[in-house]
């Protein structure tokens, strides 16, 4: 359950990053997460929203995009995605390859509706 | 509508104190490994082992992860080595404070190693960096040499494999060779060895090799 304090450590950075006159107006954090670093989309996702309700920032969701595990294959020369947990190259079976992507865990961006009383 | 681009990474904070952890214990030339394994492979029984073979040779201090109990500190203390216990309440696997704060409780850490025994967990411990200089997975052959293949993450990210409990062989389906080859297949790269810590088979090709470590270490720019 290593999720629940990756949930709030989201949430953190989200009220760190946001001056407090807006946390009404934050609605989404769009974070990244690779296939490669043993969080589970639907686990975080369910922390997140144990967590976000007792938040200044009750309103915000939280928008996960995964991404898939890619190496670099030295013998290829070519970057390839691999299923794991089998880490060869699947184009000449070789095993020097570097991970690339799919260890990610970060926040992207972090969206604000318009302050319409500003507007008015 | 608008975006605040954030671009950090979540466990930035966590790999920021790992990072300071690393450089203090270079700066101290204490070499730090971190061990991780489900709970019930012989982690504890192995520092133990390890312990009596390098024989007074180094100094060791330990720092002891678990969720909840003293046990394995009290077990530890046996050996007459400073124990530091982490009971983590429920937490999962340990994190760079949570050790920076217990190596600061060691009255004098005058260690050639320290070892971390994280919280018996394959899934979470594998993803936070504690600011050790090897991350070294344990795994018994009762667990079924399927195991590196389920819980990839923590074998590719280990630089050594032991498997422990080789003397329960015989009563069990798993085989070494399978076991070997699934977690190759992970991490070609793995330092293979076989303990037990029954009969004591394979303690010195371990405890060997990592004194072998700590001393290459010493003489070069590693710390």
């Amino acid at each position: 359950m290593h999720e629940l304090s990756i949930a709030q450590e989201i949430i953190d950075v989200a009220v760190q990053t946001i001056p407090s006159e807006n946390y009404h107006l934050v609605k989404a954090i769009r974070i990244s997460i690779g296939e490669f670093c043993n969080i589970i989309p639907d686990s975080l996702l369910f922390c997140y929203n144990s967590l976000i309700d007792s938040s200044p920032i009750l309103n915000c969701r939280l928008e996960i995009e995964s991404i898939p595990l890619t190496v670099y294959c030295s013998s290829c020369n070519v970057n390839i995605e691999i299923k794991q947990p089998n880490f060869f190259c699947n184009k000449c079976g070789g095993t020097d390859i570097k991970i690339v992507s799919g260890q990610e865990l970060s926040i992207k961006e972090i969206e604000l509706e318009d302050d319409l009383r500003e507007a008015t | 509508m608008s975006i605040i681009k954030v671009e950090r990474k979540v466990l930035e904070k966590n790999d920021a104190i790992a990072l300071c952890n690393r450089d203090i214990f270079s700066r101290k030339k204490i070499f730090v490994i971190n061990m991780l394994s489900s709970p019930g492979s012989g982690k504890t029984s192995l520092i133990e082992k390890s312990v009596e073979a390098f024989g007074g040779k180094l100094k060791c201090g330990v720092i002891e992860g678990d969720v909840q109990t003293d046990l394995d500190a009290q077990r530890l203390d046996a050996l007459k080595i400073p124990v530091v216990q982490i009971i983590t309440n429920g937490g999962c696997h340990l994190e760079a404070n949570l050790v920076g704060e217990a190596f600061s409780k060691f009255q004098n850490p005058a260690f050639d190693l320290l070892i971390i025994e994280n919280v018996g967990n394959l899934v979470c411990p594998a993803g936070f960096d504690l600011g050790e200089h090897l991350k070294a997975v344990l795994i018994s052959v009762t667990e079924g040499d399927d195991k590196p293949l389920k819980y990839p993450v923590a074998f590719r990210n280990s630089s050594v494999l032991i498997i422990n409990k080789i003397d329960l062989l015989p009563y069990v389906n798993s085989s070494v060779e399978r076991l070997k080859k699934n977690a190759l297949l992970v991490n070609p790269l793995l330092k293979i060895f076989e303990t037990s810590c029954v009969t004591g088979e394979g303690i010195d090709d371990w405890s060997g090799w990592l004194k072998a470590q700590i001393n290459k270490n010493e003489n070069s720019s590693f710390y």
